[in-house]
């Protein structure tokens, strides 16, 4: 995935500056600069159940580097870690550890799930007796990847998805709009 | 040995056995009741010398279940396959951890998935599931109204 692509929009710093002779004033809304910091320092917790943590570390690694958008300080505990990418199986007796997890990590927390199984229970879904049918069965989910595993660039896509969500505050229809069209009705997306 | 001398050393031990002539390894059919005593033998006998199991399991054929026990001898490098037929209403078969000490775990988990009964284990309870699972959900037979979506 190529940085210099001009379809991905490095996001600017929110707000105007206003030159004055000593200097300048910048003018912003407080809510835009820390959903802006908060998007750009995301620190995901080391969660990997099978398979797809084979192509999250890879995500990892030098050829794909996630920390070129700020991923780069995995964290081994919850507490210190802002977003959990799901990577891999949920099993029943997976499920009370993952709700877990989640509630130990500190507001505000991101959901990434990745792959087949994290989204849906994937090949497990029919005629298995022990995985869960979607992680967001258990925890609330903010991002879903496909694939069985996704390829990195797909969960570099979707790690700046997130970002784009959080930019947005955390809205879809407002991120929707700032992503493709200058047009639409936010309140027409509602009614759908 | 080849399969050949292993066959002619085997049947000297145990006539009652029968083979299978299928695959790369020697395939012999043992009654669960002789099963034990001839286990300890062929980790006794030093030209046999079976002293590493790899693998333990079992297959469900909806008719019996089948025991299968993969036997290496790390000083001759020959490999066997012995299989024992169980009845599928109250499966028994005598433990073998006490001579290969990796059946312990082994045979746990074939009772928590097919729920054969391994005589004088030691600690014969459910291995990765937790405790208060009921059921045995390798079986073909088993069924899961909560979690299970039937295709």
């Amino acid at each position: 995935m190529d940085v210099n692509n001009p379809d991905i929009k490095q996001e600017p710093f929110p707000g105007n500056v206003h030159p004055t002779a000593s200097g300048g004033f910048l003018v912003t809304k407080l809510d835009d600069v820390i959903n802006w910091a908060r998007s750009n320092s995301l620190w995901p917790l080391v969660f990997g159940t099978s398979c797809c943590a084979i192509e999250m570390m890879s995500t990892a690694s030098a050829k794909y580097d996630w920390s070129r958008f700020g991923f780069e300080v995995a964290r081994a505990t919850p507490r210190q870690a802002d977003v959990i990418i799901i990577a891999g199986t949920i099993v029943n007796k997976m499920a009370p550890v993952l709700k877990r997890l989640y509630d130990q990590m500190p507001d505000p927390k991101y959901v990434i799930a990745m792959g087949a199984c994290a989204t849906s229970g994937g090949p497990f879904f029919y005629n298995t007796y022990s995985v869960v049918k979607g992680a967001d069965h258990v925890i609330p989910v903010d991002v879903y990847v496909a694939g069985c595993p996704p390829r990195p660039e797909a969960l570099l896509h979707a790690l700046i998805s997130l970002q784009h969500k959080i930019q947005a505050g955390g809205k879809r229809e407002k991120m929707f709009i700032e992503k493709y069209s200058d047009n639409v009705d936010v309140n027409k997306l509602h009614q759908k | 040995m080849n399969i050949e001398e292993l066959k002619i050393k085997i049947s000297e031990i145990a006539p009652s056995i029968t083979y299978e002539e299928s695959g790369e390894m020697l395939n012999l059919f043992i009654e669960a009741s002789e099963f034990k005593d001839f286990a300890q033998v062929i980790f006794n006998d030093n030209s046999l010398s079976f002293d590493y199991m790899f693998c333990l399991t079992c297959v469900d054929w909806k008719t019996h279940l089948t025991m299968v026990y993969h036997l290496e001898s790390t000083k001759h490098r020959h490999i066997v396959v012995i299989k024992s037929k169980l009845e599928r209403e109250n499966p028994e078969i005598e433990t073998v951890c006490d001579i290969w000490r990796t059946a312990e775990l082994l045979e746990r988990e074939v009772y928590e998935l097919f729920g054969v009964r391994f005589i004088n284990h030691p600690d014969l309870r459910r291995l990765l599931l937790t405790d208060d699972f009921e059921g045995w959900p390798l079986r073909k037979d088993f069924e899961d109204e909560v979690n299970m979506i039937k295709l």
